[in-house]
């Protein structure tokens, strides 16, 4: 779907209105995955293992079921025992086989009249366990005695001789590394570490499932995607998709942990067996140990430099587990690494590893902020040894429109040397620092997503619109749709009602994820409203007795295309809609497809932090995002989208990870000791956006949501650096690290 | 003839080749020629594979048009986040 170049103008696109769920959202009248209820209803709990790896002996259910109000006990018997390569392994996490492969592992599950009942009656679950030796570091995952997780779960890709738990590889690259690196006046080599961490959703994910002895089943739950969750309960169930119906509620974040399931297909088996509703509502406890956090990363980064600031050549060797299945992103952590550079010689190796871990998730440009870590971090430390800007130093070597991309790919229009030109004429970049402060910059990309798509548009007799959309609205989407809408059909934002609908209601949609929502729901409503304007016109031509070619819509209204078409008062769509139904009937438009147009983002941050070298704390004092968003349909949803990013990157950065003990346990399973951050650990988070119209949306839209947690890793990193004169390659920068660093730089 | 890039960690099923060439005029008509004519690729492909033409990144769509002169590029399966 090309850019539309006669639209270069808009009436509503690019403005502030209200978002249509704000009053609802503030006022407490919105309803959430636990604000559900069903007469009858009862509550779910599952029973979680207490090991990081351990077989499975016995599971004894008989003192629990014996328990006045309960009434349903459920274990993997109660799944689907066909099932094969990503289904096996959703259902292996979602209920346990034979073995409890991380701490917090579901094993069982529990159905009763009470919450309080049902928790009574899961710790009489008796669970025999042999328990077993476990591994949740990656580096350690991969040495020849790491305990094995599971035997056969590499796929093609892995090179002989490596360990089972490395379970995919990747390599690739172009030119020549080693005579690149010949022509650099500086080569350094060095290592970096990510930790993982979790989403931290303010919302835990709950449900309530209903499966009728008739086979068929309603689903209400909180989640980015209610096809994907359609489509893994069904499968995870033994039933076809169209005897289930989800419902999405309204979602207190997702940021790509919420693409998966872990506690509906539970409540669905519960329900099945008990013949009555079942709740679900997980604990934070239970969200930070059993859903899925990001994977983490240990790489090996090698760059070479002239004394000018050109990149002459580069490879990374990027290590990730995401827990005790496949599936860590290699891929985007390997592809967007270097993404942002025009650099002739490039070398890439990947190595996904499983460990005793829970299940990787998505999270925000899933595996792009580690490599940037890496990739970034270490052209900073090319910059300082060289005395060289780093700002100079990235747009000297910045990718362009025609640039043969790190991964391969000639790229389109993009818009890095935009955001960096931004960057560069900010106040933000020439203000003075003081004492114990530093600056940093970083660069990112992610590159967005198109995916399956549907949407209706209806119009009403009053001439209104109501669209039905299938992507659960995180970050203002229904505003967005609503301002595509309006701009096409050439009525107000007020008259456009956009409703997320259930997956009994359109084709399949996938989730709001991988930044598609605004680019690929908004082309779909764009596309749709533009078959609603042809019927609208068409009625109006046959009004006028004149052909439907001979009419144009303009401002809301149908018109004669010149004088030769005849001369007629325009007609509203208040006026031909008030007639539709004896003129033909309901006028609507639909649109599905799997649109592939969605253009890359990039972003660059700066960043200046203050460290107490007392204490070893780190303050972020000020911050700017400057990002592509293509065309910004909402700004102010834009720049919110740009500071969430930068807000969790920041704390990726300095504090958060999660922390296992000896005995494979998490350690910091609430927020108290998983530290994310608070409105009074951030400054006011700046923004500029840079708009380079994607060349295949109609109105130039590019995904916004992930990239901006790229840069926040490397670019604090790179500030601390600036502020101590010292340099930390493994996250978070915590206040230990930090003062470890500096006893050791004042140890000599 | 269509020119199809692949990444380096697939080279050692077509022989150390870093290209091959199949007769195609969509996306899916390359994944079906790729399996007809390199069969140790097939579970490369099988295990899913995205693709890019011309710079974009295609995730789904065996409909997308393929000229001759088309860059392509097989890549590693994305997904969304």
């Amino acid at each position: 779907m090309a850019l539309d170049s006669k639209t270069t103008e808009f009436k509503y696109i690019g403005t502030r209105p209200n978002r249509p769920d704000g009053l609802d959202k503030v006022t407490g009248k919105a309803l959430y995955g636990a604000d559900t209820f069903a007469p009858g209803m009862l509550h779910g709990v599952i029973v979680r293992s207490p090991h990081a790896h351990a077989k499975i002996l016995k599971i004894d259910a008989s003192k629990a079921m014996a328990m006045k109000g309960v009434k349903a006990i459920v274990t993997r018997a109660d799944f689907a025992s066909d099932l094969e390569g990503d289904d096996w392994d959703l259902l292996e996490n979602v209920m346990a086989g034979d073995k409890a492969l991380y701490d917090g592992h579901a094993v069982a599950a529990v159905a009763a009249t009470s919450q309080l009942l049902a928790r009574d009656a899961a710790k009489l679950i008796d669970v025999t366990y042999e328990v077993l030796p476990h591994v949740t570091n990656v580096d350690e995952a991969m040495k020849p005695d790491a305990p094995v997780i599971r035997e056969g779960a590499a796929n093609y890709s892995v090179p002989e001789g490596m360990h089972p738990n490395v379970v995919r590889h990747t390599e690739f690259g172009h030119g020549d590394v080693e005579a690149g690196f010949a022509q650099a006046d500086l080569v350094l080599e060095k290592s970096y570490t990510t930790e993982a961490v979790h989403q931290g959703y303010i919302e835990p994910h709950a449900c309530l499932a209903q499966m009728g002895a008739d086979g068929r089943g309603e689903l209400w739950c909180c989640t980015q995607g209610h096809w994907f969750v359609r489509r893994m309960c069904a499968s995870l169930l033994g039933i076809e998709t169209a005897n289930l119906r989800v419902t999405a509620s309204e979602i207190g974040g997702g940021f790509g942990g919420k693409t998966t399931v872990f506690i509906d297909p539970v409540a669905l088996a519960l329900s099945r067996k008990a013949n009555r509703p079942v709740k679900i509502v997980m604990s934070r406890s239970d969200v930070l140990r059993a859903t899925g956090p990001t994977a983490s990363a240990s790489m090996d980064i090698k760059m070479g430099m002239t004394k000018d600031g050109r990149i002459t050549a580069a490879s990374g060797v990027f290590r990730l587990q995401g827990g005790a299945f496949p599936q860590a992103p290699i891929e985007t952590t390997t592809m967007c690494a270097f993404a942002c550079y025009d650099v002739a010689n490039v070398h890439h190796v990947g190595f996904d590893v499983m460990s005793n871990r829970p299940k990787q998730a998505a999270y925000r440009a899933p595996g792009a902020p580690m490599g940037a870590f890496a990739a970034e971090s270490m052209i900073d430390e090319l910059c300082r040894e060289l005395n060289l800007d780093p700002l100079d130093v990235r747009l000297k070597n910045a990718a362009k429109e025609g640039t043969k991309a790190s991964y391969g790919p000639t790229y389109p229009r993009i818009g890095l040397v935009e955001t960096l030109e931004a960057a560069k004429a900010h106040p933000h970049y020439q203000a003075p620092l003081k004492d114990n402060q530093g600056r940093g910059v970083a660069s990112g990309y992610w590159m967005n997503w198109g995916g399956e798509t549907s949407v209706s548009l209806a119009i009403s007799e009053d001439g209104t619109a109501q669209v039905s959309v299938g992507t659960p609205d995180i970050g203002g989407s229904r505003a967005s749709m609503a301002l595509m809408a309006a701009e096409t059909l050439g009525i107000p934002y007020e008259n456009v009602r956009v409703n997320v609908v259930d997956t009994g209601a359109l084709g399949v949609n996938e989730p709001t994820h991988g930044s598609r929502a605004t680019y690929a729901t908004g082309l779909a409503t764009i596309q749709a409203a533009r078959e609603a304007i042809t019927k609208l016109c068409k009625r109006a031509a046959d009004k006028w007795g004149i052909d439907a070619d001979a009419v144009v819509w303009e401002d809301g209204c149908a018109k004669p295309s010149g004088p030769n078409a005849g001369e007629f008062p325009p007609l509203s769509i208040g006026e031909i809609a008030a007639e539709m139904g004896s003129t033909g009937g309901p006028i609507s438009g639909h649109f599905e497809a799997t649109p592939n147009g969605h253009g890359g983002s990039f972003g660059t941050h700066i960043v200046d932090v203050e460290v107490d070298k007392e204490t070893g704390h780190t303050s972020v004092v000020r911050y700017t995002v400057v990002q592509d968003a293509g065309k910004a349909i909402h700004p102010a949803y834009v720049e919110g989208q740009f500071q969430g990013g930068a807000a969790q990157g920041i704390g990726w950065a300095l504090n958060e990870e999660y922390i296992y003990g000896s005995d494979g346990r998490l350690q910091n399973t609430v927020f108290l000791d998983y530290r994310i951050p608070v409105a009074s650990d951030l400054p006011m988070i700046d923004t500029v956006i840079v708009e380079v119209p994607n060349p295949g949306h109609p109105y130039g839209v590019r995904g916004v949501g992930e990239t901006g947690i790229t840069p926040p890793l490397p670019a604090l990193a790179n500030a601390v650096a600036a502020a101590t004169g010292v340099r930390l390659r493994g996250l978070p920068l915590s206040p230990p690290k930090i003062l470890a660093a500096l006893q050791s730089k004042s140890d000599g | 003839m269509v020119e199809v890039h692949l990444w380096s960690g697939l080279r050692r099923f077509v022989e150390g080749r870093d290209t091959i060439h199949v007769q195609a005029k969509t996306v899916g008509e390359v994944f079906d020629a790729i399996k007809a004519d390199y069969p140790a690729l097939r579970p490369v492909l099988d295990a899913g594979v995205s693709i890019s033409v011309d710079g974009q990144i295609i995730v789904a769509g065996r409909h997308e048009p393929i000229r001759d002169d088309s860059e392509v590029f097989l890549l590693q399966k994305l997904k969304g986040g």
